[in-house]
């Protein structure tokens, strides 16, 4: 059975290339509340304050909140990239963390040149790595274009291996960005289905977005994150009706999974 | 479809039960821990890091029609070069002092490399640093294999110069695989420590390689030691300088000739040093090391 519990982690982001009197000003002039100063009084950025949640499999949790709430911070913490300032993580399952599609790919290699190279870092040997391939190379659909340097992909294509290398390989604990609204329709329904397959084997799923009827649709618990905190968490529907304003929610509500995505973007500005 | 949207079945099966718990820094103890456990993670994924430096290596040179041969001709025009103007400086014969030369600057180019691209391991591997949970080791060694890489290339025009110059290997040359070795560990450990100190304090890559630049000089590798016989105050360049011993304890058997006691007593401890030194600096910066690069 896979697990993640957060137990009261605090990030803080150390502010060393910027001009710590200048900063010092900035901090005195409109007391923002997220730039503090650590114990040894060096300048930090709070990116995330005491989270703490726990998640047991078949969990879908959704992140929210507006641009630099912390949302892709919780995740690196999450997936053991951050080594929390405060508090501590624990965790039983295989992490797969997808964050930005072109992370962890080296661009100037051939699709196939990096699926290999993720293959040794899953530590498979040879006859898992040609399922790997093979997998991949079914899924993302990308033909002749794995024989290319990734640099020559467009976006989207990117986007497709990324996806189809994180899951191939089933993880136990998928932690997502929102990126994956990139993607073509065609794409986004073979990417759900895939990804309702795995938490239907039980497993638990992380996803970061602004789009209020993924959320809504994927996910079956809610995290709203605010300056680094948790504002509220509970169930999806709930949250979002507080989140959304009236008639971004109302749209939502009556159910058309097109008009959501508009929803959650404005939702976004609004919010501000 | 049906296939597609489940995962492979047959891979499922292969999952590991798979434990991780990370908490803030609770002090040396869970420090040493973290970075012992990050070593073995690291040597576990050797196949990793070896395909990473041959990436290295085949993009650096792709789309040039020699390829990675570059390394060997320039490495062999720079050492025929360098060989006539200063025999001719140092008014020794080209016969002797060739191969001392083509030995002493392929090391040293080695050497050198070793520590300033371990300066920027970790900042250089910033997208793979934050894209995935990776040992941090994996790209220290990433660039001690590259280098090697690299090395196996130039070893080429040294053989060649040897032959060429009829220089005899003897009994002694056996100490070219435990020099060697020693090598590869104080380059494995000098990059965890530079480049977790570089990845936070970004003027030292620039300080490191000029100060390598200051050290070719005042090092014997151009010359040899004997140039400073009647200098007392200059044989200090080469009593207090770390780099004479370690550059001399994998030369010396490469030409054949015996390593001193002294040589190689001073060299452990200086790579006995450097070890120390290292782990201490890396198990403190690394947990850091994400958050600066």
């Amino acid at each position: 059975m896979a697990h993640l519990t957060a137990f009261n982690i605090s990030v803080d982001f150390p502010l060393y290339h910027s001009d710590s009197r200048s900063l010092k000003k900035t901090i005195l002039g409109h007391a923002s509340s997220r730039l503090g100063r650590d114990r040894r009084s060096r300048p930090v950025v709070q990116a995330l304050r005491n989270i703490s949640f726990s998640l047991r499999s078949g969990d879908r949790l959704g992140l929210i909140g507006s641009n630099g709430s912390g949302k892709t911070t919780l995740l690196r913490a999450l997936s053991g990239i951050y080594q929390p300032t405060a508090g501590s993580l624990s965790m039983e399952g295989a992490v797969t963390c997808l964050l930005d599609p072109g992370q962890g790919m080296n661009l100037e290699l051939t699709g196939r040149e990096n699926i290999r190279l993720r293959a040794y870092h899953l530590g498979l040997f040879r006859p898992e790595t040609e399922l790997l391939e093979a997998d991949v190379e079914d899924f993302s659909e990308l033909g002749q274009f794995l024989d290319l340097p990734v640099r020559n992909y467009s976006s989207g294509m990117i986007l497709r291996l990324a996806f189809a290398m994180a899951t191939a390989f089933p993880p136990e604990i998928l932690l997502m960005d929102e990126w994956i609204l990139a993607g073509d329709a065609n794409f986004m329904e073979k990417a759900k289905l895939r990804l309702e397959g795995m938490v239907r084997h039980a497993d638990i799923l992380v996803l970061a977005s602004h789009s209020a009827s993924i959320i809504a649709e994927w996910c079956n618990r809610l995290l709203w994150l605010e300056q680094g905190c948790i504002r509220a968490d509970g169930p999806p529907m709930e949250i979002l009706k507080e989140y959304l304003p009236a008639h971004a929610f109302q749209e939502l509500k009556t159910g058309h999974a097109d008009g959501g995505r508009e929803g959650g973007e404005k939702s976004g500005q609004g919010i501000r | 479809m049906a296939d597609t949207s489940r995962p492979n079945a047959a891979m499922g099966r292969l999952r590991k039960p798979l434990h991780f718990s990370l908490s803030a820094d609770r002090g040396w103890r869970q420090r040493f821990q973290l970075a012992a456990t990050d070593l073995e993670d690291g040597a576990r994924l050797w196949r990793l890091v070896w395909a990473l430096a041959l990436a290295d290596i085949k993009l650096r040179y792709r789309g040039s029609a020699l390829g990675p041969f570059w390394l060997t001709i320039s490495s062999g025009v720079q050492i025929g070069a360098m060989a006539f103007v200063y025999a001719g400086l140092f008014r020794v014969d080209i016969r002797q002092y060739l191969p001392f030369l083509a030995v002493s600057i392929i090391l040293w180019n080695f050497l050198s490399s070793l520590i300033t691209e371990g300066c920027t391991c970790f900042s250089q591997s910033d997208a793979l640093i934050k894209g995935a949970r990776m040992p941090f080791t994996v790209h220290a060694a990433r660039s001690v294999v590259r280098n090697t890489i690299v090395l196996a290339h130039n070893i080429v025009v040294v053989v060649a110069v040897l032959v060429i110059m009829d220089v005899d290997g003897s009994f002694y040359s056996l100490a070219v695989i435990p020099a060697f070795c020693l090598w590869v560990i104080d380059a494995f450990a000098i990059s965890l420590l530079l480049g977790a100190f570089c990845a936070r304090f970004r003027d030292v890559p620039q300080i490191v390689a000029s100060m390598m630049q200051v050290a070719f000089f005042v090092t014997p590798v151009m010359w040899s030691t004997s140039i400073l016989e009647n200098h007392s105050r200059a044989e200090l360049l080469i009593r207090y300088n770390p780099f004479f011993y370690m550059l001399e304890i994998l030369r010396a058997p490469l030409l054949g000739t015996p390593v001193t006691a002294d040589v190689a007593l001073r060299a452990l401890f200086i790579s006995a040093a450097i070890l120390i030194v290292s782990w201490i600096g890396f198990a403190r910066a690394r947990g850091r090391v994400a958050y600066w690069v």
